[in-house]
């Protein structure tokens, strides 16, 4: 058995028939076929899948794709505009804060959230804020670095 | 001719030019790669420790919707077992082998016995992923369960479940370094002498981005294409090709693209791979395995998991007089490819640390297991002996009242250059351990935080400081002396350096990036030896197809031995290029300089020809010399004449709470010397992420396995406790900087440093907080706010 299922992805409007049990992280991945948000766990701890729907930072591994009908999702492909780097993904190259790449994409749409909610935010509430994304490389210290830098650089723009 | 002189690139903090590809989503790792046709493996594992198969039973699996294949064991006669890459034997005149090494069998799918959970025995090949998945529970197997035994100090009790025909007692090898009688007469004449049991526990590698891999077969060519999460494709290609399949190298090509971390996970040749590249040359469609996150905790080779019993002599000043060191290794249920040589060859000949020791032994036992099989994870051996001299040396410095900084100082080799012997085997190529120490205590204001601490305690707070000043051997390695020692392999690197026509450069290079950043660090070498924009550089790596045959990223010996290659390359290129600028300006090549970019009459940079003139005129060899091949392109292969040995010195200060055992770091500060650094950002941020793993081992990481099932308990995120932000401070880092005679650059490495220092320095912390209490030791980690609470219950529970 399959079911439809429409959303719009980084501005574009995708529409698929699906099993009911996929899940949105592998829709993403292998049927719409941007590969850019990851899967690192099974169990939902490592956050290598976080996406953003309707705003929200979303672990994609959280809900199937069918619950994700009519939602507007933006991936990691989907936030540098016009070729201009967001300056969360900017922060993150300035200040070093990935090595092997794989968590990025979830780190940074996780920081995404982080900002909206906590625009100058204390060391230790990046830390308490990035619980749900585990990175194996850097030990954090750069990742709290870009993200300082980013929320540097986001209240110089507005 | 007006020359621009180009900013030396060595030593400066660039950016990552990797990483735009990486924020932006557009990284190509295994599981992204698509292929038309793609069929989907999911394998059928072993549910318990220890089970003979007595059947397997398919057909249900055949007949569910979407299956294209079942096949065990038994169908793939004919192939080989998996090879293990070290050897450990007597006839083979290997150093120190008291009991040879059992060379037991391997193979992809087992077909008699499964060893481990999560042992494969079938794989089901499907057009999705998911109906691969649900057919694995239609394959029956009809086991018979076997006792089994999972405990490192009780594999070889006699009564123990025997794993192997192979290896009576369940004993892998019995191997020895040091001089025991030296050791023996340093024990009868100390003034102190301590011992203590250590424990090392398992670790799991936990790379973010799991193994996969995907590999194709082109009925046309008679070509297999193997894309694998790999950290040496070279390796993969050639213990698939030559011992597991039975192929030609010729006709395999493996690409490891983007790969999302290894930390040693990543060097071995698995199972998985094998059967996968064995399937698609019987089917003649590409299949894809990703493993799921359990299936890299049961299947990932895991690290560490050592039992110790460490004995330390002091004299009444306080110098070290002799180490006994007896430590049974776990190597798991197989022999990982290069298992044998971790907690033999890179641990026993760490053991005299930065110490002027008397004498040393250390006797060491690998035994099976019905466990993952055991091989290197980030710094393989040095960890496991640095955690027992640090720990070891500040017990004995406790026992005899002295101070751990004081007993250190004492110690301490003195700074030399060239070659320090130690007593287990190697010789160190460069050190002052003082410099490094001194420096942390400097930045640490050690005697203010002891006032501090006093304070504290005065109050009742548990405020403890620990050090490590740790040695390390990398840079791996000069391929006469491991290959005495029983590798099966050469340690040497490669480099290909191609200059283009318009004179651009692509380096292939044997090293593999996981997340080292050889595309800038590499690139920085480039540009400051041919003096060209950095731009104008590409750095290929990871494709046995393009790159010549190297021997891949592992052992903190991409600068050192990777780089050293990619410079021989570029000397030659410079050579060549002499010989054509020379010829084009009528002068003589002894005459020629290459200077800012240019080849120069030397001190007349009037009379010059520009690189990319060079270059256009080897591939356009109108006006050329007679003699001389055209063309412009060069490769090395650069064998290391020793190890680098990197040392440093780092502190950790915690707060122990004393209701409920829980620690809190408060401070981590590390002083390293890694030789000379190509860019101190991303050097920084490997010490980073290895302090991160060596304090994730002290405080909250461990593969746990039930005794009585042999269950893997910790074989998820869930359960498996690894670092997080918020238990972390920033770090507080600086360098020492002692260049190495062995490489030209005098680059000693700098991958594992953080992980082999921060385990000892985390623990020792914990140990000074402890210490008014009346603990002075606890055996296990990690150092979970119950394993403290338990130590501070028994220390009152004795008073």
């Amino acid at each position: 058995m399959k079911l439809p299922v429409k959303m719009t992805i980084n501005g574009q409007k995708v529409s698929h028939e699906v099993e009911p049990r996929l899940l949105l992280v592998h829709y993403i991945r292998e049927v719409v076929g941007l590969t850019g948000t990851h899967v690192g766990c099974d169990t939902s701890q490592c956050g290598a899948c976080t996406i953003l729907i309707d705003g929200q930072a979303v672990k994609a591994c959280t809900l199937f794709a069918v619950q994700a009908d009519g939602v507007t999702i933006t991936t990691i492909e989907g936030l540098a505009k016009n070729g201009e780097l967001h300056p969360i993904q900017q922060g993150f190259w300035e200040k070093h804060g990935l090595q092997c790449g794989f968590c990025t994409p979830g780190m940074i749409l996780a920081a995404y959230q982080m900002l909206e909610r906590y625009p100058k935010p204390t060391e230790d509430q990046i830390r308490h804020q990035l619980e749900g994304n585990l990175c194996r490389c850097t030990g954090y210290h750069n990742i709290v670095k870009a993200i300082q830098w980013a929320a540097e650089h986001m209240a110089g723009k507005k | 001719m007006a020359t621009v002189v180009q900013e030396r690139l060595f030593g400066k903090a660039i950016k990552r030019r990797e990483d735009p590809r990486f924020i932006t989503g557009r990284g190509q790792y295994v599981d992204d790669v698509k292929l038309p046709g793609m069929t989907y493996a999911a394998f059928v594992r072993s549910p318990h420790a220890h089970a003979r198969i007595r059947r397997i039973d398919t057909s249900g699996a055949l007949k569910h919707p979407g299956v294209v294949a079942v096949f065990t064991g038994k169908d793939m006669a004919g192939v080989n077992s998996l090879p293990c890459g070290w050897d450990l034997r007597k006839e083979k005149n290997i150093p120190g082998v008291v009991q040879d090494l059992a060379m037991v069998p391997h193979m992809p799918l087992t077909a008699d016995v499964a060893r481990h959970v999560g042992d494969p025995v079938a794989v089901v090949i499907a057009e999705s992923q998911a109906a691969a998945v649900d057919a694995v529970d239609r394959v029956k197997v009809d086991w018979e369960p076997l006792p089994s035994v999972t405990v490192t100090d009780r594999a070889a009790r006699s009564g123990a479940p025997q794993i192997h025909t192979g290896a009576p007692g369940n004993v892998a090898f019995k191997w020895e370094i040091g001089d025991r009688s030296a050791t023996d007469a340093a024990f009868k004449g100390a003034a102190t002498t301590v011992k203590k049991r250590i424990l090392n526990q398992r670790l799991v590698a936990n790379a973010m981005e799991p193994r996969a891999c995907i590999a194709r077969f082109d009925t046309a060519t008679g070509e297999l294409t193997l894309w694998v999460t790999s950290q040496n494709p070279h390796v993969h290609r050639l213990l698939m090709c030559a011992f597991v399949l039975g192929i030609p190298e010729h006709k395999v090509r493996v690409i490891a693209p983007d790969v999302g971390g290894g930390f040693g996970s990543k060097i071995f040749l698995y199972n998985e791979e094998v059967v996968c590249s064995w399937v698609a040359r019987q089917l003649k469609r590409p299949v894809r395995w990703t493993a799921t996150r359990r299936e890299a905790y049961l299947t990932d080779a895991h690290g560490r998991d050592h039992v110790t019993d460490a004995e330390l002599a002091l004299g009444r000043d306080g110098k070290i007089l002799g180490l006994r060191v007896k430590t049974t290794a776990n190597l798991g249920a197989y022999l990982s490819t290069f298992a044998p040589a971790i907690p033999t060859f890179l641990y026993g000949t760490l053991l005299n640390g930065v110490y002027t020791i008397g004498a040393i032994h250390c006797e060491v036992t690998g035994v099976f297991t019905n466990t993952t099989a055991v091989d290197a994870y980030r710094g393989a051996g040095r960890p496991e002996a640095c955690y027992v001299l640090e720990r070891i040396v500040e017990a004995g410095a406790r026992a005899l009242g002295m101070d751990v900084a004081e007993l250190r100082k004492k110690n301490f080799i003195p700074k030399f250059s060239g070659a320090f012997q130690t007593l287990v085997a190697v010789s160190y190529d460069s050190g002052d351990y003082a410099a490094a120490f001194d420096r942390l205590l400097q930045m640490l204001n050690y005697r203010k935080f002891r006032a501090e601490q006093e304070a504290a305690r005065k109050q009742g707070r548990l405020l403890g400081i620990g050090f490590s000043t740790y040695i390390e051997a990398c840079s791996i390695a000069p391929s006469k002396l491991v290959g005495a020692l029983g590798a099966g392999a050469g340690l040497y690197e490669s480099a290909k350096v191609r200059v283009h026509p318009t004179g651009g450069v692509t380096v292939y290079t044997g090293s593999h990036s996981h997340g080292q950043g050889h595309e800038t660090t590499f690139a920085q070498l480039v540009a400051d030896e041919l003096q060209i924009p950095i731009e104008q550089i590409e750095i290929v790596h990871g494709d046995t197809g393009a790159i010549p045959f190297g021997m891949g990223t592992y052992g903190s010996r991409s600068a050192s031995v990777g780089g050293t290659a990619i410079l021989m390359s570029l000397n030659k290129i410079k050579e060549k290029g002499k010989r054509i600028a020379a010829h084009l300006l009528e002068a003589s090549a002894n005459d020629i300089e290459y200077v800012n970019g240019q080849f120069q009459v030397k001190g007349v940079p009037s009379k010059a020809v520009p690189f990319g003139a060079v270059s256009l005129t080897a591939y356009v060899p109108h006006k050329y010399p007679d003699n001389l091949e055209p063309g412009l392109e060069e490769t090395s292969f650069y064998d290391p004449s020793n190890f680098c040995f990197p040392f440093g010195a780092h502190a950790c200060v915690v707060e122990v709470d004393r209701d409920t055992g829980a620690v809190q770091i408060q401070r981590y500060l590390a002083v390293d010397d890694v030789g000379k650094v190509i860019n101190p950002m991303i050097v920084d941020g490997m010490v980073h992420g290895g302090i991160a793993q060596g304090v994730g081992q002290a405080l909250c990481e461990g593969a746990v396995y039930d005794e009585g099932s042999g269950q893997l308990v910790t074989g998820s995120m869930m359960d498996y406790a690894l670092p997080k932000a918020d238990m972390l401070p920033l770090y507080e880092t600086d360098r020492t900087v002692t260049p190495t005679p062995v490489n030209p650059m005098g680059i000693k490495g700098a991958g594992e440093t953080g992980t082999i220092a921060a385990t000892p320095t985390v623990v020792n912390a914990v140990i000074d907080a402890l210490a008014p209490l009346g603990v002075d030791h606890i055996e296990a980690m990690p150092l979970t706010s119950e394993r403290v609470w338990k130590a501070i219950q028994a220390a009152k529970a004795k008073r």
